[in-house]
């Protein structure tokens, strides 16, 4: 299981403005609502986060020291 | 030392303005020298006089509550320095030196307000040299607040350093920006400067600290 961007349902607008930013089609609007499909593809970008105007997606990174 | 025709007509502020024109302006024009090192504006002082490098190099800086000297920029031959101050402010916004011995023309606020109301050339060349100082602070600007955040962005991540077993909380890039007071487009910024310096490594959904040294020396800066 790829763990994917996470899309807080309530607070998408339906804009698509992050299937747009999304390279590896891992976005799509079902309902006027954006869905996540699980993909290797996805890369972890971030685009969108950065494009959602209404905080919707969220693209948390864990902090780790690099080990020996 | 004498004013020199020739020299004015390098200087933006005069650019485009004929021989006898300018042989007038010199008139208003006095030659001031400075050694190395010599100091020939103090920030805070009212602000009288607008100088040109005709030679040498000037270097304007700000000086911080705890004495600490910040360069803004150094002042090569045929440029000024002091405009905003003399133009607008009435107070010299920064402190000038002489980095090595240099000659100076300087022209008086007075002398410069009817300069610029007489010659209408020269009213347009100011507007042309603000607007290049302006771009020039801007991009100071960036630079410093970069820095700032860059600093604030090592210290965030070495505060939310886990050991991989999730007792910190996964961070976003929003909510760095958030916890960082700044906008979300600078902590993408910081962090790529961050990757390519190889202090961090973006993984995905991790961020891996490379070189916690450098982290923690960046992150210095911010305090
Ligand atoms: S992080 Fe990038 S690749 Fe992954 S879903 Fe978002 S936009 Fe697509
Ligand atoms: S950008 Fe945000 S609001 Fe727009 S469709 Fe995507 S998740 Fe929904």
């Amino acid at each position: 299981m790829v763990e994917m961007p996470l899309i807080d349902r309530e607070k998408c607008n339906g804009c698509g403005l992050c299937i747009r930013v999304c390279y590896c089609q891992a976005l799509v609007l079902v309902d006027n609502v954006v869905t996540v499909i699980e993909t290797e593809e996805c890369g972890w970008c971030t685009q969108c986060e950065a494009v959602c105007p209404t905080n919707a997606i969220s693209c948390p990174f864990e902090i780790v020291i690099e080990e020996e | 030392m004498a004013v020199q025709v020739e020299l004015l007509k390098s200087i933006a502020y005069f650019s485009g303005l004929p021989l006898t024109e300018l042989a007038l302006l010199k008139n208003f024009i006095f030659v001031k020298t400075a050694d190395k090192g010599g100091i020939v504006l103090f920030e805070g002082e009212p602000a009288e006089v607008l100088y040109f490098v005709v030679s040498g190099v000037v270097k304007v800086f700000k000086t911080s509550a705890d004495g600490k000297e910040q360069t803004l920029y150094f002042i090569r031959p045929d440029e000024s320095f002091n405009d905003v101050s003399v133009l607008v402010s009435g107070r010299n916004m920064a402190s000038a030196g002489a980095l090595v011995p240099a000659v100076l023309y300087g022209i008086r606020k007075d002398d410069l307000e009817a300069v610029i109301r007489d010659y209408p050339q020269v009213a347009r060349n100011v507007i042309r040299v603000l607007s290049q100082k302006v771009e020039r602070l801007v991009s100071l600007v960036e630079d410093l607040s970069f820095r700032h955040v860059a600093g604030r962005v090592a210290k965030i991540l070495l505060e939310y350093t886990g050991d991989g077993v999730g007792q910190k909380p996964r961070l976003t890039q929003q909510e760095m920006a958030a916890i960082a007071g700044t906008a979300r487009e600078m902590i993408g910024r910081a962090l790529k400067v961050m990757e390519e310096e190889g202090t961090v490594r973006l993984e995905r959904q991790r961020i891996v600290i490379m070189d916690k040294e450098a982290l923690k020396e960046m992150a210095g800066v911010a305090t």
